[in-house]
């Protein structure tokens, strides 16, 4: 047995039993983040808030949601929005921090392209950042069958469709993956099981990944400078506070972190209480006709980028396009062949990479909102050719950069 | 001797992690499969003698949508032969029967008197009579779902050797 000594404090008393000092001085007092941050360096918090603030809504809305294909819709469109105190709230909160969570991805994502946070050990920063991502997409579209609305019913039956290969026919697959031959009980059943415990499991878990891959090579800077942080460190410590390149995370990177937070609180409150409707898709608040397809059937706005590369082309080029890009942004510290760990505008060639890449991004998004005809099928088809080939060029184009 | 014990207890933590982990996988697998409920529900027997001439009849089979057109003479003598193959002929009529999805990614056409065809709004493809694709993105006509003949009824989720012929040539889809 081991020696424990009568503690004079709480704070003692835990220290003894699970080490808690410690604790606090490891993973926040020295825990070191260069000062030569901005505001992009919140996004971490802000999506760390955006996913509780879905578990805490998610919580709620669970102790009246019905997975039952006949009960589905009018517990979440009756019951919840109009009998529940406060029902909408939960609802609004929770639609619309799916959409917003994608938006903050986003932006990270590109912050770290932007800055080369990917390479020189961070590269599993990257890839676990990526399994967030995909899982989060996961998320996302498995609580979109939820309310089995038209567009639940329509986006499931088309998206588990991918899943028969396009000309291999796999329709074995499909039903597997349904649990029935068109979307059904089972298919409700399954996407409900995996939205509220197999999913929200993976993201917990990728989350843990995410930063323990983060602890060695430190958060990267705006100048991708390498920093020795155990020199200064030892400056902070011995109370040059001003000299050292580096602060600690509790409290003086933290006090920063929840500053830009409080505004993007604010944002994201006036949109739960006044501007919810873009998060809520008047076709899904028709209840799921099997017989009967909505006119346009589309995704929400995170994932019109990915179906626009999917729709110009034909079925299976199509899909190959579909399923290129879906894997490519993970292989992104390992085509970048530059050693330069630099913002984009100071990489030469990468940096007109960069900005085609996210004004490329963004025309699809926006080609993918609109009916495919005419001129605009025409631009998302040019949209998603340069999306390929971008990334097919990436590694020539980082081979030839100078090194800074 | 310490060295083969350690070897043997490695080999049997490997063969009992494998049995594991395939006793495990299987009934995994095998409890995502429809449920036989699900399965033995899918046949749709459908009387044809009681569709009208030129109006588009929609049955459900597995949760699917069907087309069900009983063709009138004059259509038939304008059809191609490829055409032709797909019909099935009861008595002398000729019916199309397909499943409802477009094959690009299985939105329900729209039936269009005008254009004797079908027009998917999803991504604008077309059909024509027969269920043939005549306007991309869909890469193959509707599918024609099994059937099977009795008298003057059809059993949709049966195969019957009419089906069978279609199947050996090529035209189910």
């Amino acid at each position: 047995m081991a020696n424990f000594a009568k503690a004079n404090s709480v704070e003692e008393w835990l220290d003894q039993r699970l080490a808690i000092r410690t604790i606090r001085r490891v993973m926040s007092t020295e825990y070191w983040i260069p000062k030569n941050v901005n505001f992009l360096w919140a996004m971490g918090m802000i999506l760390m808030v955006t996913f509780k603030l879905l578990l805490v809504s998610g919580i709620f809305l669970l102790m009246y949601y019905q997975p039952n294909v006949d009960t589905a819709f009018d517990s979440v469109n009756y019951t919840i929005m109009q009998d529940v105190a406060y029902g909408w709230l939960w609802r609004h909160v929770h639609a619309v921090g799916a959409s917003v969570v994608f938006l903050i991805i986003y932006i990270h994502m590109f912050t770290g392209i932007y800055y080369g946070s990917y390479k020189k050990g961070r590269e599993l920063i990257w890839i676990s950042g990526m399994i967030l991502f995909i899982t989060f997409s996961g998320l996302a579209f498995s609580g979109y069958m939820l309310p089995w609305g038209q567009m639940s019913y329509w986006a499931g039956m088309v998206i588990t469709n991918l899943f028969s290969a396009g000309s291999l026919e796999l329709h074995g697959i499909v039903e597997w993956v349904r649990g029935d031959y068109v979307p059904g009980q089972a298919f409700l059943d399954r996407f409900f099981m995996q939205h509220v415990l197999l999913l929200p499991l993976g993201v917990l878990g990728a989350i843990g990944l995410h930063f323990a891959a983060l602890r060695l090579p430190h958060v990267n800077n705006q100048d991708g400078e390498e920093i020795n942080f155990e020199e200064e460190a030892a400056k902070y410590k011995a109370g040059k506070k001003k000299e050292s390149k580096v602060m600690a995370f509790g409290n003086d990177f933290l006090s920063k972190d929840i500053f830009v937070l409080s505004v993007f609180l604010i944002f994201f409150f006036y949109l739960v209480f006044w501007h919810y409707g873009f998060a809520l898709d008047p076709v899904n608040l028709d209840p799921a006709d099997g017989l009967k397809t909505p006119a346009h059937i589309y995704p929400e706005w995170y994932f019109l980028w990915s179906y626009e590369i999917l729709r110009p082309f034909p079925k299976d080029p199509g899909l190959i396009a579909f399923a290129f890009s879906q894997v490519i942004l993970l292989l992104l510290p390992f085509l970048d062949r530059s050693p330069n760990v630099a913002p984009a505008n100071r990489r030469g060639p990468f940096a007109i990479w960069f900005w085609v890449f996210l004004v490329d991004m963004i025309v699809l998004t926006a080609m993918g909102k609109l009916p495919p005809e005419g001129i605009f099928n025409t631009i998302g088809l040019v949209a998603a050719i340069v999306f390929i080939l971008l990334w097919v060029a990436l590694p020539f184009i980082t081979k030839l950069e100078k090194r800074l | 001797m310490e060295n083969s014990r350690r070897g043997f207890m490695g080999k049997v933590l490997g063969v009992v992690a494998g049995v594991g982990a395939i006793g495990a996988l299987y009934p995994m697998k095998r409890t995502w499969d429809p449920l036989p409920s699900v399965k033995a529900a899918g046949f749709t027997t459908v009387d044809l003698s009681e569709l009208e001439e030129g109006v588009l009849a929609i049955e459900k089979w597995r949760g699917k949508p069907i087309f069900m057109l009983k063709k009138s003479a004059a259509t038939v003598s304008a059809q191609t032969a490829e055409q032709t193959a797909r019909d099935v002929v009861v008595d002398g009529q000729h019916y199309l029967i397909a499943i409802a999805l477009c094959t690009h990614l299985g939105c329900i056409p729209a039936f269009s008197e005008a254009k004797k065809g079908f027009l998917c709004a999803c991504h604008g493809g077309e059909f024509d009579i027969s269920g043939i694709d005549t306007k991309a993105p869909p890469p193959s006509p509707l599918e024609i779902p099994p059937f099977k003949i009795a008298g003057s009824t059809v059993v949709l989720g049966e195969t019957g050797p009419e089906y069978e012929k279609m199947k050996e040539a090529g035209v189910l889809a």
